[in-house]
């Protein structure tokens, strides 16, 4: 056994990788929940989670402990129990499936092996997203379909209809890029994206495609089911849509898959349209500082967080907390700014982290900000306004790609 | 047996189970997702065989669109239980001889392949996008345009039905 391990370490890189993804992105997506919450309050002026936790950094925690424990009912009129049962399982599988694909950084040596940021590097890693999270539907689907009850089935109608009519403007968007980098997999697509354009702008295909990430964007939030195309769940209408019949752990296994969806729409519109890993700033030893950046950030948090302590008159619980995370980020930011091999390796995540962070930032912020569609209008919206402008990005730039050459 | 061998037996024979199972359920809602098994073991095989482009358009055009229309369709009219009824004449009378003379002419073909061939040696470049591309833009192009050409007139008739139903 032992043999066998040394043999493949690979292998056994690939399992921690697995491992410590999955509870990097769990966490994320717990306190993804926290960051809307506070986002909207602060968008609305009010607090939002305040009570649990210094700033309700602790809300995640409870939350999820009240799902674990509410009482699991599951409707006795059910018109299949095996499919209704299924169907959480399934949005959480395939939502966390497509993550394994993502690079979240360039590659790197582990004891001698070669690896890097990722699970799998793939040579049709974006046809791979595309295909897993084209079968969520079927976990909408089938949770609507088989409660047997009138609102469920009709939030899934909607969302059913709106994922496969959004699905191929995302899919239409996202060729305009393929035609650039020559290439499905995302870790090339990213090193297609380096160098600089016109001398001055980092060489992000959100330049030349600007209309395509503009469709696609639009598509992952209508393919999210998130506001303002929120009609699978709409609650004046629908109670809750598609997952009106389920409860407990069940129903936040529905809540989690729909926020790593929102993960995955962030993560490929990071590497499709905004250069992934890479950093904003050209490579040239004239910007060799802005390499500090990482160290910077941690400390400049750090600092907040300790900071914070003195500003109001906290209990001694957030006192308490709020220093240790502060002290900890310093000594991050510290150790990274005194040990050169480490800053280099975190350079990739932490731009990365950073675009992704600010997607979320503009998920929420339409949530807070825009109405729900009407959903004519919102079927109008795709099909003749989306669709054919895809369509146009792809003839576009194949002109373009081909134009030079005569 | 290496892990390619293994791989062929388990979603061949998930395929097979899918394929069963898709006959012999009396759900439709069962049957369309045995389907989606078997769409998604023969992905599998596909990728075995070195075809990564097929195998993740067999799962974006076939489970991922047409087959979410199926579920789509089966849903709205909330189908129920198909009722077992007796067989119909044709089937009765052909139903057996035509499986069995399938079953010999598959046996057949085993039997005479069996001992000698090395089957099929995976190509790792051919199933690539680039050279599926390629085939299908090159040598393949006049069939290829006349199915577009197809699917276009599918799609009209299809407008044009539901335009009648108002």
């Amino acid at each position: 056994m032992t043999d066998w391990v040394t043999n493949h370490p690979e292998l056994v890189i690939a399992v921690v990788k697995i491992a410590l993804l999955l509870f990097v992105l769990l966490t994320a997506i717990a306190y993804v929940v926290w960051f809307e919450r506070k986002v909207i309050a602060h968008i609305q002026a009010r607090w939002g989670p305040y009570r649990v936790g210094p700033h309700g950094l602790l809300q995640p925690l409870a939350d999820g402990l009240k799902f674990l424990f509410k009482e699991d009912i599951v409707p006795a009129n059910l018109s299949s129990r095996f499919l209704y049962l299924l169907a959480p399982f399934l949005a959480v599988s395939l939502a966390l499936l497509a993550v394994a694909v993502i690079p979240f950084g360039p590659e790197f040596e582990v004891l001698g092996t070669p690896t890097g940021f990722w699970i799998a590097d793939i040579n049709i890693a974006l046809l791979f997203v595309l295909g897993v999270t084209s079968l969520t539907v079927y976990s909408v689907a089938l949770a609507g379909w088989s409660s047997n009850s009138k609102y469920p089935l009709l939030g899934a109608l909607r969302s059913t209809a709106q994922m496969i009519s959004y699905e191929l403007a995302l899919t239409l968007s996202v060729i305009g890029v393929l035609l650039l980098a020559g290439s499905l997999s995302l870790r090339e697509i990213v090193e297609q994206q380096s160098g600089r354009l016109w001398g001055v702008l980092p060489n992000w295909y959100i330049f030349p495609q600007f209309v395509a990430f503009i469709c696609f964007f639009i598509s992952s939030i209508a393919e999210t089911n998130r506001a303002p195309f929120d009609l699978a769940e709409a609650e004046t209408e629908l109670v809750a849509g598609f997952h009106t019949e389920y409860s407990s752990m069940k129903f936040a296994m529905f809540f989690l898959a729909e926020y790593a969806h929102i993960f995955t729409a962030s993560f490929l519109a990071t590497v499709l349209f905004f250069g992934g890993w890479r950093s904003p700033f050209p490579e040239t030893p004239f910007w060799q500082w802005t390499q500090y950046f990482p160290a910077v950030a941690a400390a400049l948090l750090g600092a907040y967080f300790v900071l914070d302590t003195f500003r109001h008159a906290h209990s001694a619980l957030h006192r308490g907390l709020m220093t240790l995370i502060g002290m900890a980020l310093l000594g991050a930011g510290a150790v990274l700014a005194l040990v050169p091999p480490l800053l280099l390796l975190v350079q990739g995540p932490f731009w990365f982290i950073a675009k992704t962070v600010a997607f979320l930032f503009v998920f929420v912020w339409i949530r807070a900000t825009l109405p729900r569609f009407r959903y004519d209008q919102l079927m109008a919206f795709g099909w003749k306004f989306l669709l054919p402008l895809a369509v146009l990005n792809i003839i576009v730039t194949s002109l373009a790609l081909v134009w030079p050459v005569e | 047996m290496s892990a390619d061998v293994i791989l062929f037996f388990l979603f061949g024979g998930l395929a097979v189970l899918g394929a069963l199972s898709l006959v012999l359920q009396r759900h439709p809602i069962h049957s369309a997702l045995s389907l989606i098994l078997v769409m998604a073991a023969l992905a599998v095989l596909y990728l075995l065989l070195g075809a990564e482009f097929i195998a993740a358009i067999q799962i974006i055009v076939y489970a991922g669109a047409i087959m979410v229309l199926f579920v789509f369709v089966i849903m709205l009219l909330n189908a129920g239980e198909e009722e077992r009824t007796d067989l119909s004449r044709v089937t009765r009378y052909l139903g057996l001889p035509v499986a069995t003379a399938l079953l010999v002419e598959t046996g057949w073909l085993l039997y005479r392949a069996w001992p000698g061939d090395v089957g099929v040696v995976p190509d790792r470049l051919v199933g690539r996008t680039g050279a599926v591309g390629r085939m299908l833009f090159t040598e393949y192009v006049l069939p290829f345009e006349l199915t577009s050409v197809v699917i276009l007139i599918a799609i009209l008739g299809a407008v044009v039905l539901a335009k009648k139903e108002r």
